[in-house]
């Protein structure tokens, strides 16, 4: 299998502009420290993937940047995160607003069971009680933008539960989608997933891409250099929180990193 | 394509030799049980010699396995023998329970007026045909719908703040509803007699009674309640909240409709710890004949107190009455069951 990423660099994109902006963010579990001062800066239209052994917090900073980490009794953070310069842990900023803004998709897929495949589309409007024009064009647009709605359009009343694995994480993705995030957070989408759903969820990025910023943790270092621009290669060291060793353009870090831990995890020596 | 010959191996438990081997010892158990219930020990009663029975067929099947297996095949089995003896016994019990009831009480309840008519004009050595258990039914029905009125939505309210909500306070809580659980009923009569009628000056009735049915049957909700909302995987709430919803409209709209069915059982654990409570009835609201659809006003009967009340006669018709109410409580019970059970079957919109 070729992988284009990995061959050629990629084509800097137009109008690229700081989109979520993390800037000296540490954060603690009680007294325990396991993220110190990770700047790193989100560009819209673009796929950020953050990459890095187990344990070295990328999916911690992850809930930081749409205000999950605090629904963890404990937990705790400093520094800014800017959503197009507007710090999102300002007193007054509300953080269902600040969700509703920068979605996310979990490990595990978590539909809804309770819920049919078309209500679980949009359970964030049905949850949060607000109104769309027209609610079958969202489902339709939101599963065909999740690349679902070929093999969901015929059973849209039936329980989410009978879908297969791959499918109900896309259909996680296109929950997400409907509520018209601007950033979209994805915590190993693909860890639980079959390679032929892996090449579904990552071509969907790719599409997505567009008009949504997405910020992506993997442990696969050919899934980060297949679908991401940009890359930070996160690491914990003995003990240690964890902190960004190098970040920069996916190819850049992949094919010339400047620090030798970086090329021996993407090279795969450890890790 | 696999070959037309292909033999499906049979994989079950069930062959010639796990089936005689269980036909043996049942027979073995049976024989040896009649010689020596009949003819050698003084076990002349029908218990007894079942027990007997049993244990001499666990053991005999023991050696019958032992002797074609193995000892560790012949320990495995008696303890699968051994549960489904628990099991049918149990199962046995509750059969004998209701056919017995059913059978005492069948004469009763085919007569019409026992479900249109009261016992007011009717004497306890009255035949069948007169007098019934309706003031009984609407009693029942209105003090526990009273009850359930009362403790339902504050046993899931209270689960909810355990389980969503939690702190400190709510370990404080939950002591408490715990030492709730443990008052017997007849304690929560009293109480509702010593504050409601003797304190307040309130009369006794069917309200105070439904009260008293909401004290006991609110922690039984509320602890059920909060086991089945910690079956609430975690990571849906996560999806809720990430979707930017609230805590409330989280629990709203993803955690309690995950957990219906739950709830379901919770509340009908609560109406079954109380439908056939009879003491506190008696205390609060106290027996009467009379027909009387008012909660709130004078003493109300109920199916448990009508019950008492008749099977304390020495008259085969008042002992008849009494069975027959039973019966129409069990169906009622059943009936209830039946529609809660459909009502929180799953339903997609």
């Amino acid at each position: 299998m070729n992988e284009p990423a990995l061959l050629a660099p990629v084509t800097p994109r137009t109008a690229v502009r700081p989109h979520l902006v993390a800037d000296q963010v540490s954060a603690w579990f009680g007294d325990h420290q396991v993220l110190e001062d990770i700047t790193l800066t989100v560009h819209n239209s673009t796929v950020t993937a953050l990459i890095g052994p187990s344990g070295c917090g990328k999916s911690t900073f992850l809930r930081i940047l749409n205000r999950m980490h605090e629904m963890v009794p404990g937990a705790s953070l400093a520094g800014r995160v800017l959503l197009d310069g507007e710090d999102i842990y300002e007193r007054r900023v509300r953080p269902t607003d600040v969700r509703r803004t920068v979605g996310m998709v979990f490990q595990k897929a978590n539909p809804f069971p309770a819920m049919s495949i078309a209500d679980n589309v949009v359970a964030g409007l049905l949850i949060t009680g607000r109104k769309t024009a027209d609610k079958d064009a969202l489902i339709e647009r939101s599963l065909r933008r999740a690349g679902l709605w070929k093999e969901v359009e015929n059973r849209l009343r039936t329980p989410a539960g009978t879908l297969s694995g791959g499918q109900q994480q896309r259909l996680c993705i296109a929950r997400a989608l409907a509520v018209d995030p601007e950033v979209l957070l994805m915590d190993e989408p693909c860890s639980a997933l079959d390679p032929t759903s892996t090449r579904r969820v990552e071509e969907t990025i790719s599409e997505i891409s567009h008009e949504v910023s997405v910020v992506i943790v993997t442990h696969n270092m050919q899934q980060a250099a297949r679908v991401s621009q940009r890359c930070a290669f996160f690491l914990a060291e003995d003990g240690e929180p964890g902190r960004i060793v190098e970040q920069g353009q996916t190819y850049g870090v992949f094919n010339s990193p400047t620090d030798p831990r970086t090329a021996d995890y993407v090279a795969g020596r450890f890790g | 394509m696999t070959a037309p010959t292909a033999r499906r191996r049979r994989t079950d438990r069930w062959n010639a030799d796990t089936v005689s081997q269980l036909v043996a010892a049942g027979v073995g158990a049976v024989s040896l049980t009649w010689v020596l219930s009949a003819r050698v020990l003084p076990i002349g009663r029908v218990a007894e010699a079942a027990l007997f029975g049993m244990v001499t067929f666990v053991v005999l099947y023991g050696v019958c396995v032992a002797s074609s297996d193995s000892w560790f095949a012949a320990r495995d089995r008696v303890a699968a023998a051994l549960f489904t003896i628990a099991g049918l016994l149990l199962f046995a019990a509750l059969v004998a329970v209701v056919s017995f009831t059913a059978v005492r009480g069948y004469q009763a309840v085919l007569h019409i007026n026992f479900w249109t008519e009261t016992t007011a004009t009717t004497g306890p050595a009255d035949p069948l045909t007169k007098g019934g258990v309706l003031a009984a039914l609407v009693g029942t029905l209105e003090q526990v719908g009273i009850a359930a009125l009362v403790s339902v939505p504050l046993g899931l309210a209270t689960a909810v703040y355990l389980n969503e909500v939690g702190g400190r306070l709510a370990r404080t809580v939950r002591t408490v509803i715990d030492a709730m659980s443990a008052v017997p009923g007849i304690v929560a009569g009293l109480f509702v007699f010593a504050v409601a009628v003797l304190t307040l000056g309130y009369s006794r009735s069917g309200l105070a009674a439904a009260i008293a049915l909401a004290i006991e049957m609110l922690p039984v909700v509320t602890r059920t309640g909060e086991v089945v909302l910690r079956l609430v995987p975690e990571p849906l709430r996560e999806a809720a909240y990430a979707l930017g919803s609230t805590q409330w409209q989280t629990v709203r709209k993803v955690v309690l409709p995950t957990a219906r069915t739950g709830l379901v059982t919770a509340v009908l654990l609560g109406v079954a710890r109380v439908i056939g409570e009879t003491a506190p009835v008696l205390l609060t609201s106290g027996f009467t004949a009379e027909l009387n659809a008012d909660p709130a006003h004078g003493p109300q009967v109920s199916l448990p107190l009508f019950i008492f009340t008749e099977v304390r006669f020495p008259l085969d018709h008042a002992i008849s009455r009494a069975f027959g109410a039973a019966l129409v409580l069990l169906t009622v019970v059943i009936v209830l069951f039946t529609a809660a059970r459909l009502l929180g079957r799953k339903k997609l919109s």
